[in-house]
C-alpha cells in the first residue's frame, strides 16, 4: 500500500487492518487503520508507529518516502500498543537522535518495553520544539484515553496530530473525510467515542474549551485510526461537544431498552415499556443482547436520555450475558442519564437489584421504582410495564426542568 | 489545610474547597481525611499515587 502525501513533505503512514473484527470487546465491522505521520526536514520526524505483526507494511511505505534510517526523531503521542507496537523495531532500524513524549508518556513506554536507554526527551504541555522547518507545539491530553495521550499540533501548518482522539475503527480506501461517506463516517465516529472515550467526556470537555480559547487553528486533523478531517475539521470538534455534555435536554427524548430473556417474558415487559415511552414522544431502541454486540449497544446509549435495563433472574442472579453489557457499561459511564431496571423472575428476583447497582455505580440516576413481575406477565402486569415507561419519561421530564 | 493534591497519574485536581461530591465527601474536607478507599475520580487511582500541588 502508498503512503499518502497530505503536502509537501508530510505523509500519512496508513497501515491498514482490514481483517480485525475485535478490538479488546469493541466490535469494528469494518476493520481499521494504523496511522502514523512522518515529516520532512532538517529533522526528519516520525510520530507514532504502527501495531506489532504489521512490520513489513509499516516499514515497506515508509522506504517508499525515506530510508527509515535517515529518520532523526520519533514522536510518540500514545503508549498503546496499537501505535507503538513497532517502537522497538523503530528504534533498532531509525537510531534516533531523540523520542521526543510527555513524562507520563516515558513511563508507560518503559513500562512497555523496558528500554531505560532510549533517547527520550521529556516535553511538558505547550512546549514547543523545532523539527527543522517545522514546530511542534505539544499538548498533553491525558487520560484522552490514557493517562499519556498526547496531541501534536504544526504550528506552521496549522494541522493538529490527534492521537485517538477524533478517530474511528474503519478501513476505508478514502484516505480524507471528502473522500468517504459522511453518515458512515460520523457512525463509525460516534461509535469510537462511545465505546473508548466516553469515562473521559469531562477531560474531552475541559480540553476543547482549552483549545478553543488558545485559538488554535485548525485547518486538519489528522487522527490515528481512520481518515483524515481536511473538509470540515470543525464537524466532529462540534460532533465531540455534543457527545461529552451531559446535558439530557441536549439529547433529548431518545431511550435505550437493552435486555435477554429466557421465556419471552422479559422480552414482553421490555416491549411494553417501550410502548410507554413512545408515548410520551419518545425515539426508543429496543437491543436484545442475544443478537447485539455490546459495543453497538453504547453507542446507542451515548445519544439516549434514559437507559432501560433488564434481565430475568437465573440461579438466584443476574443472566451472565447481561452482566457482561452491565460490567461494559459501568466502565463506559454514560453518567446522569437516567435509569431503569427490570425482569421477570421465578420465586426469589434477585436480578434487578443486580442490574441497580451495576446501574448505580455506572453513575445513571435510577428510578425508585424497579419493575419485577413473577413468571408471564399478565395483560394487568403488561400495563404497570408500560406505565413505568411513562415514570422514566416524566423523570427525564422533571430532570431537564430542573437542570 | 487547605492544600490541593493532584494525580501524577491523571492529573486531577482534589480541592479540598470542593470536596468530591460524587463519593459523598462534603466540601472542606482535608486530602489527608479521605477515607483509605477513596479514589481518584476520573482515573481510579488510589491516595498513594497524589501528589501535593506545587
Amino acid at each position: 500500500m502508498e503512503p499518502v502525501k497530505i503536502k509537501e513533505n508530510l505523509y500519512q503512514i496508513p497501515v491498514t487492518d482490514w481483517n480485525v473484527r475485535d478490538f479488546h470487546g469493541y466490535s469494528v465491522y469494518n476493520g481499521t487503520t494504523y496511522n502514523a505521520y512522518l515529516s520532512l526536514g532538517e529533522k526528519n520526524t516520525l510520530f507514532d508507529t504502527a501495531k506489532k505483526g504489521f512490520s513489513e507494511e509499516f516499514f515497506g511505505m515508509i522506504s517508499k518516502i525515506i530510508e527509515p534510517k535517515d529518520i532523526d526523531y520519533i514522536v510518540v503521542n500514545h503508549a498503546e500498543p496499537d501505535h507503538s507496537g513497532l517502537l522497538t523495531e523503530a528504534v533498532e532500524k531509525i537510531k534516533p537522535e531523540k523520542i521526543f513524549l510527555s513524562s507520563a508518556c516515558q513511563k508507560a513506554i518503559i513500562d512497555h518495553y523496558h528500554k531505560t536507554d532510549w533517547p527520550f526527551e521529556i516535553v511538558k504541555d505547550g512546549q514547543e520544539f523545532s523539527i527543522g522547518s517545522r514546530t511542534v507545539h505539544f499538548l498533553e491530553t491525558r487520560m484522552l484515553h490514557w493517562p499519556d495521550s498526547c496531541f501534536s499540533y504544526l504550528k506552521e501548518d496549522e494541522i493538529l496530530i490527534s492521537s485517538d482522539a477524533f478517530g474511528h475503527h474503519w478501513a476505508s480506501s478514502g484516505r480524507y473525510d471528502d473522500e468517504v461517506d459522511n453518515a458512515e463516517l460520523m457512525r463509525h465516529s460516534k461509535k469510537y467515542f462511545a465505546n473508548i472515550l466516553l469515562p473521559y467526556a469531562p477531560m474531552a470537555e475541559k480540553l476543547l474549551s482549552k483549545v478553543a480559547s488558545m485559538n488554535l487553528s485548525i485547518k486538519m486533523i489528522c487522527p490515528d485510526h481512520g481518515v483524515m478531517w481536511r473538509k470540515d475539521p470543525v464537524s466532529i470538534i462540534n460532533k465531540y461537544k455534543e457527545w461529552s455534555s451531559k446535558d439530557l435536554s441536549l439529547k433529548g427524548k431518545k431511550a435505550t431498552i437493552f435486555y435477554d430473556t429466557m421465556w419471552h417474558s422479559t422480552e414482553k415487559m421490555a416491549d411494553s415499556i417501550f410502548d410507554g415511552l413512545k408515548s410520551k414522544g419518545f425515539d426508543v431502541d429496543i437491543m436484545n443482547i442475544r443478537v447485539n454486540h455490546r459495543s453497538d449497544i453504547m453507542t446507542q446509549i451515548l445519544d439516549s436520555s434514559v437507559v432501560v435495563a433488564g434481565s430475568p433472574t437465573l440461579n438466584n442472579g443476574i443472566m451472565p450475558t447481561v452482566s457482561d453489557m452491565l460490567c461494559y457499561m459501568r466502565g463506559l459511564k454514560p453518567s446522569g442519564k437516567i435509569g431503569g431496571c427490570f425482569g421477570s423472575y421465578g420465586w426469589s428476583g434477585e436480578a434487578v437489584k443486580e442490574i441497580s447497582e451495576y446501574m448505580t455505580k455506572a453513575g445513571l440516576k435510577l428510578l425508585d421504582e424497579q419493575l419485577k413481575i413473577k413468571y408471564v406477565p399478565s395483560n394487568e402486569d403488561l400495563v404497570l410495564c408500560k406505565e413505568y415507561g411513562i415514570k422514566l419519561a416524566d423523570k427525564f421530564e422533571s430532570t431537564i426542568q430542573g437542570e | 489545610m487547605d492544600t490541593k493534591f493532584v494525580c501524577s497519574i491523571c492529573g486531577y485536581e482534589y480541592d479540598p474547597a470542593n470536596g468530591d461530591d460524587n463519593a459523598d465527601i462534603a466540601p472542606g474536607t482535608p486530602f489527608e481525611n479521605l477515607p483509605d478507599d477513596w479514589v481518584c475520580p476520573v482515573c481510579g487511582v488510589g491516595k498513594d499515587q497524589f501528589e501535593p500541588a506545587e
